[in-house]
């Protein structure tokens, strides 16, 4: 009978008085509560044993109590790495006793009341949970206690096959009762405790429903969400290989063709590694609605008409109207005479938003020239820039010395409802 | 950084030892080949921790250091050598001039940034002054700095002093981002290139150091910080 005492030398560590009674895991039918009550009064467990099958008559509360005692008790500790020895055969005849005693009570009786039913009920849902619990492995249960929602996980979780089906026959046992409970408190005479008796077999057989399909539910989310996250991803792939195929590996094709061509090799590469770099970086803007985006489609423009390299660099950005357009265009002016004239392979062009003017400046480093000697039919500079700066309120500068490059300073002064800088480039 | 002059006194000295973390083989290859005899190119990395140990080991003037890198970039390297190696100057010399790739490599203790089109003329110039202590400024690199410090709040700030870039500082990243040379900034300013440079310097010391909180505030919009 006594199973080998052992002392908790495990738990002792851990708490200064560990609980004394424990669930045996050698010479058990069940969950071993029998057993490891039996052991911890001294008394043979055969009797712990009837005792339970004889409360069994009294509304289900030994099958209540089994289940209570089986979820409070813990196993006893350093016991789990030996083999589950469950005597099948053994059990039997507890079930036979079992039955009979609930043979007695309907011949006895003849009626099971609303208290009895309610038993009952506890009783399975009671044995159904602990069947969900103690299924699974402590450290599976302690992952759930980390989640939100600890007796989700314990509903819905995917572990094995064994569990699964395990699940799904505890969850269909507890539909089959509510559908039963439902229909068998239904059909009498209807009085008050038939219709509370309803209701709870109605909120069993729910119960039921959700422990036999949460699993496949969460399931089937789960593989929707993942099958589409594949898509998405599949989806920016497509989206990646057409770029890369309509412009990086055409205009490879292009440079391989025109190698002996530095000058289209260098445009071509300009441009495709500019557009790779809007591809990557930039926030896309409309030219005609913000004044960096706009500056800078004219000095790609350029870059692409002249071959030559514009490098950019804008600081602060606002929306555009009429005068900031002008200031874009005479700033193309600069940068197309600056690409033309100069001789030089790179240009600069910083512009700045600022509270009170938006500025920008053109700057080369090749021939330069003399601007009084400009003949005065040259309308380029005085028209294109100058002129057209003057007639929005603006003022453009040129400062050029023979051989020491070009620059072109163009100032917009900003006034009334269009000041406010906007700096969320 | 284009057409910016040598550094006024930088006498040739030895051959600057330089060090090539990429991990593009074929691009480490092609700056070892560009660079040629103008410097001494020491060692070749393409990862994070084959850098760390290899710079250790081989001690170099200037790591030309690239931005984006498996296993963290360039920036995971800087944060490892910077505290046991003080002495090593960082270049870093990328494909993207994005301005969060820029200032973080800047923050995290680089003294120059240059983007892989650069000539070799112009790199070796650009290992040189950061081997003297100098900053590399590119004219994008000094657009973004102005950018950070553009939308400037009413209230003013705590500590102007560390914090702030002087009007003076503004004025010659300004002019940087113009496209100026040092040279044509210190004409321009009536200054000498050595303050030049000192501003310049100065203004990469308080990007690194600054807590002034639209920098801060600008680099967590951008996800730097």
């Amino acid at each position: 009978m006594s199973a080998p005492t052992r002392e908790p030398e495990i738990t002792s560590t851990v708490t200064p008085h560990p609980p004394r009674l424990y669930r045996a895991t050698e010479h058990r039918l069940g969950a071993g509560v029998a057993a490891g009550i039996a052991e911890h009064l001294g008394i043979p467990v055969l009797r712990v044993r009837v005792a339970f099958m004889v409360l069994l008559g009294l509304s289900g509360l030994g099958l209540l109590l089994y289940a209570a005692f089986w979820a409070v008790v813990p196993p006893r500790p350093g016991d789990t790495a030996a083999p589950p020895r469950r005597d099948l055969a053994q059990l039997l005849p507890f079930v036979v006793i079992g039955l009979g005693v609930l043979l007695l009570q309907v011949v006895a009786f003849d009626s099971v009341g609303a208290a009895g039913t309610a038993g009952w009920l506890v009783a399975i849902i009671a044995v159904g949970a602990g069947v969900i619990w103690h299924q699974s492995g402590p450290e599976r249960r302690r992952q759930w206690g980390d989640s939100a929602v600890p007796w989700l996980g314990a509903v819905v979780e995917e572990s094995d096959r064994r569990a699964f089906v395990l699940r799904f026959i505890g969850g269909g046992v507890l539909v089959a009762v509510g559908i039963i409970g439902v229909a068998a408190v239904y059909s009498p005479a209807q009085n008050f405790d038939a219709v509370l008796n309803g209701v709870i077999f109605a909120l069993v057989g729910l119960a039921g429903v959700g422990v036999v399909t949460g699993p496949v539910l969460w399931r089937t989310w789960n593989q929707l969400r993942s099958e589409r996250e594949g898509r998405i991803r599949e989806q920016e792939r497509a989206e990646l290989a057409a770029m890369v195929h309509d412009q990086v590996l055409h205009t490879l094709a292009l440079i391989q063709r025109n190698a002996s061509d530095v000058k289209t090799v260098q445009r071509l590469a300009r441009g495709q590694e500019r557009s790779l770099r809007n591809w990557l970086y930039k926030p896309t803007a409309s030219p005609t609605e913000r004044f960096a985006a706009a500056l800078e489609q004219a000095a790609a423009e350029v870059e692409d008409t002249f071959a030559i390299t514009v490098e950019t660099v804008v600081v602060g950005d606002r929306e555009t109207d009429e005068r900031v357009g002008a200031l874009v265009a005479a700033a193309r002016e600069a940068l197309v005479n600056a690409a033309r004239h100069a001789g030089v392979q790179t240009v600069s062009l910083y512009a700045e938003v600022e509270p009170e003017q938006v500025s920008a400046f053109v700057r080369d480093r090749g021939k330069g020239f003399d601007p009084d000697t400009v003949e005065n039919h040259r309308h380029g500079v005085r028209g294109s820039i100058i002129g057209r700066m003057k007639r929005h309120g603006g003022r453009a500068e040129i400062r050029s010395e023979p051989g020491e490059g070009t620059e072109v300073r163009l100032i917009l002064p900003i006034t009334g409802s269009g000041s406010t800088a906007e700096r969320d480039r | 950084m284009s057409e910016q002059e040598p550094v006024e006194g930088a006498a040739p000295r030895g051959p600057l030892r330089v060090f090539l973390v990429d991990d593009h083989a074929m691009f480490r290859a092609g700056v070892r080949a560009e660079l040629g005899t103008r410097v001494e190119v020491v060692g070749e990395a393409s990862s994070v921790a084959e850098a760390v140990t290899r710079i250790a080991a081989t001690g170099p003037d200037v790591v030309l250091l690239d931005v984006h890198m498996p296993d963290g970039g360039g920036r995971a390297v800087l944060e490892a050598m910077r505290r046991t190696h003080p002495q090593v100057k960082f270049l870093a010399l990328s494909v993207s001039d994005a301005a969060e790739d820029v200032i973080g490599l800047i923050r995290a203790g680089a003294r120059g940034y240059v983007t892989k089109t650069i000539s070799p003329e112009e790199l070796t110039d650009a290992i040189r002054r950061v081997a003297d202590g100098d900053a590399v400024f590119s004219p994008r690199l000094a657009g973004f700095v102005l950018d950070a410090f553009a939308s400037r709040p009413d209230a003013p700030v705590a500590d102007p002093e560390l914090d702030q870039l002087t009007n003076r500082e503004r004025e010659v990243l300004r002019l940087l981002a113009r496209g100026y040379a040092y040279k044509e900034i210190a004409k321009e300013l009536f200054i000498s290139i050595k303050t030049v440079e000192t501003h310049v310097s100065n203004v990469l010391r308080k990007l690194q150091m600054s807590n002034r909180y639209e920098l801060s505030r600008w680099a967590a919009d951008r996800r730097l910080v």
